[in-house]
């Protein structure tokens, strides 16, 4: 899924206006993989395999493979359905600086939720 | 003219903690009185559904304000000498305050969240006063999951913050137009009025000591929350239930944290058998 995550917020006007202040990378972890998404200005500039150790970004999302397929179904079950439900029930791990995360909460839950399925 | 909604709303003052407090309600119908409390951050806008809905006016005096600092009420004289923080004591003083400037007789109390919470305490306390009290996304004890200073710092936008939050209480399948606008009352909150109303919600109002002692045939006690509800589960209704002997606890399946203001139509197939019965039908 996650391949279609730029395209996906790329093509969302809206969510790119609402991000238009964010300059970053972050993390996304899938089981024990991580990806460097890489954000200018609202739009995502690449999705790319961490690679060397030295690869890093401001904070990092982690959560299983099985939790991010039921995050980006169609309707997921509850405590899979956001990322601030998937924290509390343990199914996801935040870390490193969370400033630019809380300043956009709204914003990088719905970059990260954007694969979602449209349809079942 | 257009067409009015059947709600009025009106502005008083009373005293709360010594102090004056200007207060704004909102009421409809004729009936039993129905006193409706809401979420923590929020205000009273949660209920306009039940407001204007004849199947609980006509047979129910429904009346919701908004608490102090919230709303259109306003906060106490010298607010900006103290820092908000809902205490037990202060939340209960409230409700009762308010219920006493109405001179209400045998008023049913529906809360919701924290106003879910206060029900509880008053359900114990005054058991000879209450009809009933209805607990929407209530239980007595919760755990914290964050650190609520996010919500009141100058380098994040508390209204956005404090939306981004308790989007994730509400359930995928509620529509989006009352999706965002049970957000919308989130980002129009007062700065630190949210962390200050969670100091109640997730230290202060522990009750799950106390709750056993509810005598529910003096006091009739309902809980009723979504199944996406993230803080107050339906685990958590249901530990609740199960500490108050003769409470009904209902799980209602596709609704979240908000229920009157997130999916009003669903959530009238829940809230209609509990309000016909508490009358008698």
């Amino acid at each position: 899924m996650l391949e279609t995550l730029k395209d996906s917020v790329n093509a969302d006007a809206p969510l790119v206006r609402r991000g238009r202040w964010v300059n970053l990378t972050f993390l996304l972890g899938i089981d024990d993989e991580d990806f460097l998404v890489t954000i200018a200005e609202g739009k995502v500039e690449s999705v790319a395999p961490r690679r060397l150790a030295t690869d890093t970004g401001r904070f990092t999302i982690r959560a299983g493979k099985e939790t991010w397929a039921e995050h980006w179904s169609v309707m997921p079950k509850r405590d899979y359905h956001d990322i601030w439900s998937m924290l509390p029930k343990g199914l996801a791990k935040i870390d490193g600086d969370l400033l630019p995360l809380m300043q956009n909460l709204q914003y990088f839950k719905d970059v990260i939720a954007s694969p979602r399925r449209k349809e079942a | 003219m257009p067409e009015f909604e059947p709600i009025t709303g009106r502005y008083f003052t009373m005293d709360v903690d010594g102090k004056p407090c200007r207060i704004y309600v909102e009421e409809a119908g004729t009936g039993i009185p129905l006193v409706c409390l809401h979420t923590a951050g929020s205000d009273a806008r949660q209920y306009r559904h039940l407001l204007c809905d004849p199947a609980i006016t006509d047979h129910y005096r429904v009346i919701a304000f908004d608490l102090p600092w919230h709303g259109k009420s306003n906060p106490p004289p010298g607010f900006r000498e103290t820092e908000y923080k809902l205490t037990t004591d202060l939340y209960k003083e409230t409700v009762m305050a308010f219920c006493a400037a109405y001179e209400l007789d045998a008023p049913v109390i529906m809360g919701c969240s924290m106003g879910g919470r206060v029900v509880l305490h008053l359900a114990l306390e005054q058991a000879d006063y209450f009809k009933a009290v209805i607990a929407l996304e209530g239980s007595d004890k919760l755990d914290a999951y964050y650190d609520l200073d996010w919500l009141h710092r100058p380098d994040v936008h508390g209204g956005e913050i404090a939306s981004a939050f308790v989007s994730a209480q509400v359930a995928p399948q509620s529509p989006d137009l009352y999706r965002w606008e049970t957000l919308w009352h989130y980002m129009q909150g007062g700065p630190g009025i949210f962390k200050g109303d969670l100091y109640f919600y997730w230290h202060d109002g522990d009750f799950d000591d106390r709750s056993p002692l509810i005598d529910t045939s003096k006091c009739p006690v309902y809980l009723l929350s979504g199944e996406y509800d993230s803080s107050c589960t339906p685990e958590r209704t249901q530990a609740t239930a199960a500490r108050i002997a003769g409470s009904k606890a209902t799980v209602m399946q596709g609704i979240g944290h908000f229920p009157m203001s997130e999916n009003p139509e669903l959530f009238r197939g829940f809230i209609l058998p509990v309000l016909d019965e508490i009358r008698g039908n």
